[in-house]
């Protein structure tokens, strides 16, 4: 048995502790907002916050999460609301498969969570391990810009 | 989007989700289900794409796979305009496999080609306008009144000192009308949604994580299975020893299918497990000795041969001899594996008379076909359910449906519903590429530079020989082969195109732009080579030639003009452009590149294209950016090679694509038209990498006529 606290709520899973966090999350937790990509940290898709900082789940044994908060794209804003990055993404019509998705949003929401008004080159080096195979990083880049200056506005 | 087909079985059902009539069979978020009863409402189903409910709840149904192109909002945006409803207001669910949904032309339904807005520009705007008229005498009949005093509007009917009838309060009364032969369509000048910029009806669900993907889908009491395919292609099991993988916790069965051996397990880590856990001896025959490097060689012999004509135009021998200077060059390019970002999967539930098949695919009516097939079932006992594609690309149509039929003699075995799972390895190793190709190139100019013959031969495997679809070879060429050379654009007296179709193990597809993913590098490279070799300007030269080609024109003219060609640039940059048709649009691109020790910068690419007339610009733009990106990662890393037989490739980091930090920045000009909407989601693709190398020998004086560029020792940012 292990424990953690996914989305808010404490979970219980009796699987394996090599089970990746994301097959966890996915098939034990029925979680699928989660993306399988590459399975071996390459890709991103995969991407959760554990205590607050971007991590990949694919590679995350769910023994190293045992007592620690899990956030996934299902917990990022209260139900039926978006957070700002999940806003800017809608408005600035950034999704085309969108498998990639998940992981691009929970990036971008763990940079915005350290950076309020992240520089180009931040916005590089938080967002160079997703990969999105539709090619929609030009969008993504302009989002997290527009979703910085959302935020800022809001804590003023 | 959801899936309309209907699950009968009743263990779908227990767990199915009912909304406003449409079953959904697998899993949805607790919130998302609102629980009525099947058939509870009668709703006015005027054809098989619409259905208006009491509740006024607009449902269309899509018969296109949304892989990103944006099709399921392009259509129902057709379908709005018609029909005088707001589009944010309609439901959109995926349509089940039916020959109402087929190509009209081409009796399959199927998503590709770039032929989705094209080919259902006419029969779902008259869809619509056939539900309006229908619902306009309905209220004329509630009202007695003649039809001509009556308008429709935001889903309503509005008519003089009437209170509106919603649409809703029409279902019985329209569902008595007759269908009108002859609906009349709308002016284009009376457009309210069509050529709007218009976001995605999907976005909300993809950043949310409550989109179903293939992989998401989900029954009651169902297996995950990985396959041990062979390493090298075409080998068979010589001798299996599972009994390790069998020890593995989880593992429920380990079972040789046709494709390799499946290890079906109550989870994808027990099954990966089992998988790793596999003692296997593979018998593999001739598919051993496939090596990449003596293959470029046989083609690069065969290129110097006489191939089957795919056109002749004038005497290219006698023009060549007289030519005042003669070119020629050599080029070619690698396999190409698709790589969406979703991995292969396919979740099959056989029951004795029954097949439900869950998965993303671009293929419906094949797949129904080749899953029938296997699982001894006629085509109308099995049930595809369409859920997002976590991209296509053309991977997710097969002609064999290899991922479909594997997965039902998988789940035949397992005698349970079963998920096959394919991992990024499996996918960049499980072959179905892009086909290598060699170009053999030579002209002839003219005193003044102007070409007066040209000579293309093209050597490469066929996507279509030796597959279901065979039957679309004519005489011996495949026509997506030699697509985008055997159509050249430019004026020269005499041109010649021969094919050498070629065989090998290796199984080969249709890979974003098909054809024009090498003839679109090949043919504007070395028409940059003419200019160049006859001391002219890239862009006049064009121009001078395609004097015939008004819409070549006007994207090469627009995209120079946008990108201040000829306009001096900061030290150490350059400039390179191309222009290419393909799938009925035309495109133009000039790219900005910089090299810093060896790292190759692309800074900008200026884009135009012109696709008739531009349902919606937004997504228009985005599939630009894409299909630029998908190609500029080919151009700089993409290569499978193999040796020994086996693929020498296997995640993203050897097979690596286009990140964040090296993306360019696109701009997108579409030029305005009325001409029936044409291809987008391919012709952006096939001109990335000419416009790049044609910019790379302005900063270098060097040609690069093979791909990838990381063979030439450049780097990416």
């Amino acid at each position: 048995m292990t424990a953690l606290i996914v989305n808010g709520r404490r979970v219980t899973v009796a699987v394996d502790a090599d089970k990746p966090l994301l097959w966890v999350l996915r098939e034990d937790l029925h979680l699928t907002g989660t993306k399988f990509g590459c399975g071996v940290a390459l890709c991103g898709a995969c991407t959760v916050h554990v205590d607050g900082s971007p991590v990949r789940s694919c590679v995350t044994p769910l023994a190293a999460v045992q007592g620690r908060r899990v956030l996934t794209i299902e917990g990022l804003a209260p139900a039926g609301r978006l957070h700002p990055v999940q806003q800017a993404w809608v408005e600035q019509d950034v999704p085309q498969c969108g498998y990639c998705q998940s992981g691009q949003v929970m990036s971008a929401a763990a940079l915005l969570a350290r950076h309020t008004s992240p520089t180009d080159a931040d916005i590089d080096a938080a967002m160079s391990g997703n990969i999105c195979r539709c090619g929609t990083y030009q969008r993504i880049r302009a989002a997290i810009r527009q979703a910085a200056a959302q935020m800022v506005k809001k804590r003023r | 989007m959801s899936t309309a087909a209907r699950p009968s079985r009743r263990d779908f059902l227990k767990t199915a989700a009912v909304s406003g009539g449409i079953v959904l069979g697998f899993r949805l978020p607790a919130a998302a289900t609102g629980q009525v009863p099947v058939g509870a409402a009668p709703e006015f189903v005027p054809n098989a794409f619409i259905r208006i409910g009491r509740n006024n709840v607009v449902t269309i149904l899509v018969n296109k796979a949304e892989m990103g192109q944006g099709i399921t909002t392009a259509l129902p945006m057709l379908i709005a305009e018609e029909l005088e409803v707001e589009l944010a207001r309609v439901r959109v669910v995926s349509a089940p496999v039916d020959a109402a949904y087929a190509h009209p032309q081409l009796g399959m339904q199927f998503t590709g080609g770039s032929t989705s807005v094209a080919s259902e520009w006419e029969r779902l705007r008259k869809a619509g306008a056939t539900a309006r008229e229908m619902l306009l005498a309905a209220a004329a009949e509630t009202w007695k009144v003649d039809r001509a005093s009556l308008r429709a509007e935001k889903g309503r009917v509005l008519g003089p000192g009437k209170r509106p009838l919603t649409y809703g309060q029409l279902v019985d009364t329209a569902r008595t009308m007759p269908v009108p032969p002859d609906a009349p369509l709308k002016d284009p000048s009376q457009f309210r949604i069509i050529g709007k910029p218009t976001l995605r009806l999907d976005s909300r669900e993809k950043v949310t994580g409550a989109a179903l993907f293939g992989l998401d889908a989900h029954v009651p009491g169902m297996l995950t299975a990985l396959v041990a395919r062979p390493p090298v292609f075409g080998a068979r099991v010589r001798t299996l020893d599972a009994a390790r993988a069998r020890g593995v916790r989880g593992v429920t069965l380990v079972v040789e299918v046709p494709s390799g051996v499946a290890v079906v397990a109550d989870s994808f880590w027990s099954a990966k497990k089992g998988r790793d856990a596999l003692q296997i001896t593979w018998d593999e025959g001739a598919g051993a000795g496939v090596d990449t490097a003596s293959m470029q060689a046989e083609y690069g012999r065969l290129g110097q041969t006489a191939g089957r004509p795919a056109r002749l135009e004038g005497d290219v021998a006698v023009a060549m001899a007289r030519a005042a200077t003669r070119v020629s060059a050599e080029y070619s390019v690698p396999y190409l594996a698709h790589a969406p970002m979703e991995p292969l999967n396919c979740l099959v539930a056989l029951t004795g008379d029954r097949c439900d098949i869950w998965t993303g695919t671009q293929f419906h009516t094949v797949d129904r076909a080749n899953a029938a097939r296997a699982a001894g079932l006629r085509p109308e006992q099995v049930h595809i359910h369409t859920l997002y594609l976590g991209g296509g690309f053309g991977r997710r149509a097969s002609p064999f449906s290899d991922f479909v039929v594997e997965a039902v003699h998988v789940a035949q075995a397992a005698r349970a519903p079963v998920q096959v799972v394919w991992t990024r390895e499996d996918d960049i190793r499980g072959g179905y590429y892009r086909p290598m190709w060699h170009s053999a190139m030579s002209a002839g100019l003219d005193a003044g530079g102007t070409p007066v013959a040209w000579k293309h031969t093209i050597v490469g495997q066929s996507v279509l020989e030796d597959t279901p679809l065979a039957a679309l070879v004519k005489d011996g060429i495949d026509a997506t082969s030699v697509e985008g050379a055997a159509d050249l654009p430019y004026a020269i007296d005499s041109s010649a195109v021969e094919l050498h179709s070629t065989q090998s193990v290796v199984p080969v597809l249709w890979w974003r732009s098909v054809g024009h993913t090498h003839t679109g590098f090949v043919v504007e490279s070395f028409i940059d080579e003419l200019a160049h070799a006859a001391g002219q300007d890239p862009y006049q030269y064009r121009r001078a030639l395609l004097a015939g080609q008004p819409r070549h024109l006007g994207v090469l003219d627009l995209a120079a003009q946008k990108a201040g060609w000829g306009r001096p640039l900061p030290r150490g940059r350059a400039r390179g452009i191309a222009v290419h048709a393909s799938f009925g649009s035309w495109c133009s691109q000039v790219v900005e590149v910089s090299i810093q020790s060896r790292t190759i910068q692309v800074h900008r690419v200026v884009c135009a294209v012109d696709c008739g007339l531009a349902v919606n610009p937004t997504t228009i733009r985005a599939q630009m950016e894409g299909g630029i990106v998908f190609g500029l990662s080919a151009a700089l890393y993409g290569q499978i090679t193999l040796e020994r037989g086996r693929v020498q490739q296997s995640n993203f980091h050897d097979y690596p694509v286009l990140r964040m930090e090296a993306m360019p920045v696109i701009e997108v000009h579409i030029v305005p038209s009325t001409a029936p909407p044409s291809g987008i989601g391919e012709p952006g693709t096939p001109l990335m990498a000419a416009a790049l190398c044609n910019a790379l020998f302005g900063l270098t004086g060097r040609r690069i006529r093979s791909l990838p560029l990381v063979r030439h020792g450049f780097e990416s940012a």
